[in-house]
């Protein structure tokens, strides 16, 4: 390949597009290092605080597109406190100094504030994509901005975000020439929309595909804006509440028959199940739908809806659903791939959910699952057993029942065996999420089986360190681990201590981890990140190495302790 | 589990163990149970090293111990279900609404009218009380109630409600008391949409 020019190899290497690939390209030799850092434009970071902008930017100068993760995963659950971390600031910053043409950036647990979001919309000339999963910190002023000086902005995505929201204006600033907009989603806003604002917006919009309102936006705004826009691909309702015998309602149902292009439904934040069916005619080309914020819908409407939508692939719903409805899944949905099923009262005490039963049915009636979240209020090992034979092709498997600790209702054993199935079956999974009552037997089948296994999350299980230890040793492309409240402690933790440098990260917290046990494996590792989460003044300065540690979060890092680091998380 | 047992005894932790039945008779079997706490704890292997003062690490576990077995049969675990806290939030908020209709207040709109108003449904005694309230508060008038027509005085004014699941009720089917219950918002509808939710014109 030395004889190759540059060029060529370059050429070659624009056929590489998952950023693996390009990773494991640059490490060959010197030669494909330097073609492959100056020919790349999007770079994934899996921890923000791994490497530092500036490093970044050195070695990629071509960067047009930045993934970037911020908190910790159990962030989610309310198990980081607040001012953790995580701030795009210093990498927008950075970025704006720089001449990286940057267009796209996606962001997932971080903290974005408005000032970050009015230095991004004014420093990059080609900006075009802005997709935030689960941020906060900005409020709807930091969208205004991006709306007013993006003159290219082609996708603005805000999925399940906490922002503030001044209401009204942001929209409004979108100037007249912006004409660009594929992607438009606002469904997690909670304010009030300029509704003549929204319909000019997408009349002037051509290209827009993808399109999800909020609440705010009522049915007959709703049917005035599919009258526009009927190539849409993917839509997410706002409100849909209307009486279903009015002149608007009919329109909607006329206006909807020229949507044939839709694949992906979701909202219905509010909703009046007579009106549903005037979505009947495009159930049937849905790929896609997600009704898990729907709680509107449910019983015989949610049932009969389901029917129409023969050739679903994902969806997600709420487990108010019951086992009878996804038995209904089950004979109507047999493309399904990805199935979700939310708690409908997540502080719910037995009220009917679901069961093994409904999981089970779904194993039959959908053997191409490959992608599951299911919370439930009981699970069995028969039932793990039969799923795992009739669905050998799973991913990404996460089970939650809502009792952390419950055994098999049915043998009053714990579940070890059934997600022993599980690992042994499904050769290809590569995320697991454990729930039940656990011993070590269950990890000692995960370092068995789970050869692929990339992320696992477990919560109240096992009975000493060799649970965790069995997974350490035997599963050798674990890249997250995150374990809360497990006896596992530091001789777990220090058994093998370079493994965390092939690892992004390990979370763990009300174990049995003692401070003496981090600062050891801190010392040890000079790059790993081992923070101590001490809230609530759990520790002293000079606290014994005896304590236990409430909560450890340790990465590696390229770039030592980090510098934002709040006063109650402690670099050791 | 053995290292657990033993602490156990030096601590004295079964005269302040909770259980049922009367003191000095032994529970012949443990009942499996659904609760939170991990009974199946062990200690870890220590060295003398990682001990620092043994004694307040003991004191600390056996605390610990002491509480998981004294811990209520469903308490609520800080991030558990695992669902996002934006989902969370949105739930709660749900539910909120219903609290807040609950408490007996309830918003009234008027198809048209600029601004919306609030009533105590709790302070009316029955339908015809709240009829008269509305028709006196945004002046206009509904006519009789029927069961089988609705509301029948040719008035295009039609009281609707929206109930717990998200539906738009006519006003007066059910009876009061279900009513006051389930009713979350009144909307007084008013022209073309008032056609068909029970106006017979």
């Amino acid at each position: 390949m030395n004889y190759f020019p540059d060029e060529v190899l370059e050429h070659v290497f624009d056929f590489l597009t998952s950023h693996r690939d390009r990773n494991a390209v640059s490490l060959v030799c010197s030669l494909w290092y330097r073609v492959e850092r100056f020919s790349r434009q999007r770079v994934f970071i899996g921890n923000c605080y791994a490497i530092s902008p500036e490093k970044l930017i050195t070695r990629f100068p071509g960067l047009k597109s930045l993934t970037l993760k911020g908190k910790p995963h159990f962030a989610d659950f309310n198990l980081v406190p607040y001012d953790w971390g995580g701030y795009v600031q210093p990498w927008i910053e950075a970025l704006a100094k720089s001449r990286i043409g940057l267009e796209e950036l996606r962001l997932k647990r971080m903290v974005v504030s408005d000032d970050s979001l009015e230095l991004l919309s004014r420093s990059f000339a080609n900006f075009k994509t802005l997709v935030l999963v689960s941020c906060e910190g900005f409020t709807t002023d930091g969208l205004a901005a991006i709306a007013a000086n993006c003159r290219f902005l082609r996708e603005l995505d805000l999925q399940e975000n906490e922002i503030d929201d001044h209401s009204g204006h942001w929209l409004s600033c979108f100037p007249d020439s912006c004409t660009s907009l594929t992607s438009l989603n606002f469904a997690c806003l909670k304010g009030e929309i300029n509704l003549a604002s929204l319909e000019r917006l997408v009349a002037r919009s051509p290209n827009l595909r993808s399109l999800r309102l909020n609440r705010a936006v009522p049915l007959e705004t709703l049917q005035k804006i599919l009258m526009r826009a009927p190539l849409l691909v993917d839509l997410g309702t706002g409100s849909y509440v209307h009486d279903p015998d009015s002149e608007t309602y009919n329109k909607l149902k006329t206006t909807i028959l020229k949507c044939k292009s839709i694949r992906n439904l979701s909202g219905f934040l509010e909703v009046a199940p007579r009106c549903l069916p005037a979505i009947f005619p495009i159930c049937l080309n849905l790929t896609s739908l997600n009704l898990s914020y729907a709680a509107g819908i449910h019983g015989s409407e949610l049932i009969k809806l389901i029917r129409h939508c023969a050739k679903l692939q994902r969806l997600w719903i709420l487990d108010c659903i019951g086992d009878k409805g996804l038995e209904v899944v089950a004979s109507t949905c047999n493309e399904l791939q990805e199935l979700r099923v939310f708690p409908s009262d997540p502080f719910g005490v037995g009220h009917d959910a679901v069961t093994e039963n409904g999981l089970v049915a779904i194993s039959i009636g959908c053997p191409k699952l490959h992608s599951l979240l299911y919370f439930c209020q009981q699970m069995t090992n028969a039932a793990l057993i039969t799923v795992a034979r009739n669905c050998p092709n799973f991913i990404r498997f996460r089970l939650c029942i809502l009792d952390p600790t419950r055994p098999d209702p049915v043998t009053m054993k714990p579940l070890d065996d059934g997600f022993g199935a599980i690992v042994q079956s499904c050769k290809l999974l590569r995320r697991l999420s454990l729930s039940g009552l656990l011993t070590d037997q269950v990890f000692l089948y995960i370092g068995m089986y789970a050869e692929q296994l990339e992320m696992l999350s477990v919560a109240f299980a096992g009975d000493s360190d060799k649970g965790m230890l069995y997974v350490l040793n035997g599963c050798k492309k674990l890249r997250k681990l995150e374990i809360r409240d497990c006896p596992f402690g530091n001789m777990a933790l220090l058994s093998d201590v370079g493994k965390y440098e092939t690892m992004r990260s390990l979370w763990m917290s009300s174990c049995e981890v003692t401070l003496w046990g981090c600062k050891t494996l801190a010392k040890v590792m000079p790059r790993l990140n081992v923070e101590i989460i001490n809230e609530h003044d759990q520790m002293e300065i000079c606290a014994e190495d005896g304590q236990r540690v409430e909560k450890m979060y340790l990465y590696r890092t390229l770039v030592g302790p980090r510098k934002d680091a709040p006063e109650f998380v402690w670099n050791l | 589990m053995e290292r657990c047992m033993a602490l156990g005894k030096e601590l004295n932790l079964e005269a302040t163990e909770l259980r049922l039945g009367l003191p000095g008779i032994k529970e012949s079997e443990k009942q499996p149970s659904s609760t939170i706490k991990s009974n199946k704890r062990s200690f870890p292997n220590m060295d003398e090293k990682s001990c620092g003062s043994k004694d307040s690490f003991k004191a600390s576990q056996a605390q610990k111990c002491n509480q998981e077995i004294a811990s209520p049969a469903k308490a609520q675990v800080v991030g558990w279900p695992p669902v996002r806290s934006y989902r969370k939030n949105c739930f709660q908020a749900k539910t909120m609404e219903g609290a807040e209709a609950a408490s007996g207040y309830v918003k009234v709109s008027l198809d048209g009218a600029p601004y919306l108003r609030k009533i105590d449904l709790k302070v009316y005694k029955g339908y015809p009380e709240l009829l008269k309230a509305l028709e006196d508060m945004f002046k206009f008038s509904v006519g009789e109630y029927s069961e089988s027509e609705g509301y029948n005085n040719g008035s295009e004014f039609v009281p609707t409600y929206e109930d717990k699941d998200g539906d738009w009720m006519l006003v007066g089917d059910v009876p009061w008391d279900m009513f006051i219950s389930s009713c979350k918002r009144l909307r007084i509808m008013k022209g073309s949409e008032a056609r068909g939710l029970g106006c017979a014109v």
